[in-house]
C-alpha cells in the first residue's frame, strides 16, 4: 500500500509538513516495498485557488490510498473522500517518522475538514 | 459622466462621498453601489420602488449518462473547478469563472451550463437620484460578475457616481474601469498614503483621470498633500475631522445633511470633473 506524507524537503529524512494543499511536496511511501517518490507540489504552494483540490489530485494519480498529513481543508476532503482515500494527522517531525507513528497507530483520522481554504 | 469612487484603504470614507455627489449632482443622477461585499448606500437614503432580482453566472453541469470520463473538461479548466479522477468528474461550482471551455472541449456534449445565484441586484429611488446596489452573497469568492451585472443594468441617467469596492483587486478594476474620472478617498496617515500610492498605480495602468479627496483632513500629517504634489494629483477637496460629521453618519445621516457647507464644493467637483468626459466609447 502506498501512502502519502506532506513534507517540505525531497526525502525520508526531510522535514514533516502539516498542511496539505500548500505543502511544497509529497513523499509516496510503499510500506510493502520500503521505497519511495518524491512528487513536487510547488506550483500549488502559491496557487491562487484550487490548490487543495490539485494535490489531492497528485496523490490520487500517484496511487496512494492513505494520506499523513497534519490538516485538510474542505476541498481536498471532499475530494480525498470521493477517492476513498483516508487522512490521518500526525504530529511528526520529520517524514520517517510520521511514516513510524502511522504504522504505529499514532495518529488521528480526520473524519472532516479541519481547517478552512486558504489556512 | 461617470464617476467612480474609489480607494485603496477600506473605510476613508468612499460611500460619504458618493452619497455627497449623487445629492449635489446637477442633473438627475444614479448611483451604483458596487462595494458589493459589504454595500452600504442604502441605509443612508429612504429609497422606494424597490426591486430586488438575483445575480447568477453559468456553471457547468455533467450528464452522468452521456458522460465517457475522458477528463478532457478537467484539463482545460484553469481553475481547479473540475476534478477528474476516474468518472464522473467533481464540480467545484464556486472556483468555476464561466468560461464554458468544459461545454466546448466536451466531445459527447454531456456539460450544460445551469445558473449559480450568486448574489442579487437592488433597484430603487430616492428623490431625483436612481439607485442601483449589488450585494454577493456570503461565502461567494467572486466579486466582479455582480459589480458588472450593476453596471450593465444601469446607464439610465445623464451622470453617474459609482460607489466601487476598496482596494485594487479585481473588483475594484470591474467598477472603475468604464469611468471617465476616478476619485481616490484617502485620509492623511501612513496607511492611507501608502495604499493611496497603490490606488494611483492601478488608475495610472487604466489610464483614467483621477483626482483625491483627503477625508479627516486634520487628523494626520501632510505627507499625502506633499505626495499629490508630487505627482501632479489635483486635490480636489478636504473633508475636515469633525465628531459631529462622524455622529451624523453613524445615525444614517449623509455628508451633505450634516455639514451643508460642503454642498458648494461638491458642485464644484461636479464641474471640474466634467471636462475629462471621455468622448468616445
Amino acid at each position: 500500500m502506498k501512502i502519502a506524507i506532506t513534507t517540505t524537503g525531497k526525502d525520508l529524512t526531510s522535514e514533516f509538513e502539516s498542511r496539505f494543499g500548500r505543502a511544497p511536496g509529497f513523499i509516496i511511501y510503499d510500506i510493502d516495498k520500503g521505497s519511495f517518490e518524491f512528487i513536487d507540489n510547488s506550483v500549488n504552494l502559491n496557487a491562487p485557488q484550487g490548490a487543495g483540490i490539485q494535490a489531492a489530485m497528485s496523490i490520487i494519480k500517484a496511487g496512494a490510498k492513505v494520506l499523513v498529513s497534519g490538516h485538510c481543508g474542505p476541498k481536498a476532503f471532499k475530494v480525498l473522500n470521493e477517492a476513498g482515500i483516508k487522512i490521518y494527522s500526525v504530529e511528526a517531525l520529520t517524514v520517517a517518522q510520521a511514516v513510524e507513528y502511522f504504522v504505529a497507530g499514532r495518529f488521528t483520522l480526520i473524519q472532516s475538514a479541519d481547517v478552512g481554504g486558504h489556512w | 459622466m461617470k464617476i467612480a469612487v474609489a480607494s485603496g484603504k477600506g473605510g476613508t470614507g468612499k460611500t460619504t462621498v458618493s452619497l455627497a455627489l449623487a445629492m449635489t449632482a446637477l442633473s438627475n443622477v444614479e448611483l451604483q453601489d458596487c462595494d458589493v461585499e459589504e454595500p452600504n448606500g442604502h441605509i443612508f437614503l429612504k429609497l422606494e420602488n424597490v426591486i430586488k432580482e438575483n445575480v447568477s453566472v453559468p456553471v457547468p453541469e455533467i450528464n452522468t449518462d452521456s458522460c465517457i470520463s475522458c477528463g478532457k473538461c478537467s484539463e482545460i479548466c484553469q481553475f481547479n473547478a473540475i476534478v477528474f479522477f476516474g468518472s464522473p468528474p467533481m464540480i467545484f461550482k464556486e472556483l468555476c469563472h464561466s468560461c464554458g471551455g468544459c461545454v466546448k472541449i466536451c466531445p459527447v456534449s454531456a456539460i450544460r451550463e445551469i445558473p449559480n445565484v450568486i448574489g442579487h441586484i437592488t433597484t430603487g429611488k430616492a428623490g431625483s437620484i436612481e439607485f442601483i446596489q449589488g450585494q454577493l452573497n456570503i461565502g461567494v469568492p467572486m466579486a466582479s460578475p455582480v459589480i458588472r451585472q450593476v453596471i450593465r443594468l444601469s446607464g439610465k441617467r445623464e451622470d453617474t457616481v459609482i460607489d466601487s469596492p476598496p482596494g485594487t483587486s479585481c473588483s475594484m478594476i470591474s467598477a472603475v474601469k468604464e469611468s471617465d474620472f476616478v476619485i481616490l478617498v484617502t485620509e492623511p496617515t501612513p496607511f492611507g498614503l501608502n495604499d493611496l500610492q497603490i490606488a494611483v498605480e492601478t488608475i495610472e495602468k487604466l489610464f483614467i483621470p483621477m483626482g483625491v479627496i483627503i477625508n479627516r483632513s486634520d487628523s494626520g500629517d501632510d505627507r499625502v498633500e506633499e505626495y499629490c504634489k508630487e505627482k501632479g494629483l489635483e486635490l480636489l477637496m478636504k473633508i475636515p475631522f469633525s465628531t459631529d460629521i462622524a455622529k451624523a453618519y453613524s445615525n444614517g445621516m449623509p455628508l451633505i445633511n450634516s455639514a451643508p457647507q460642503l454642498a458648494e464644493k461638491f458642485k464644484e467637483i461636479w464641474t471640474k470633473v466634467r471636462l475629462h468626459k471621455r468622448e468616445s466609447k
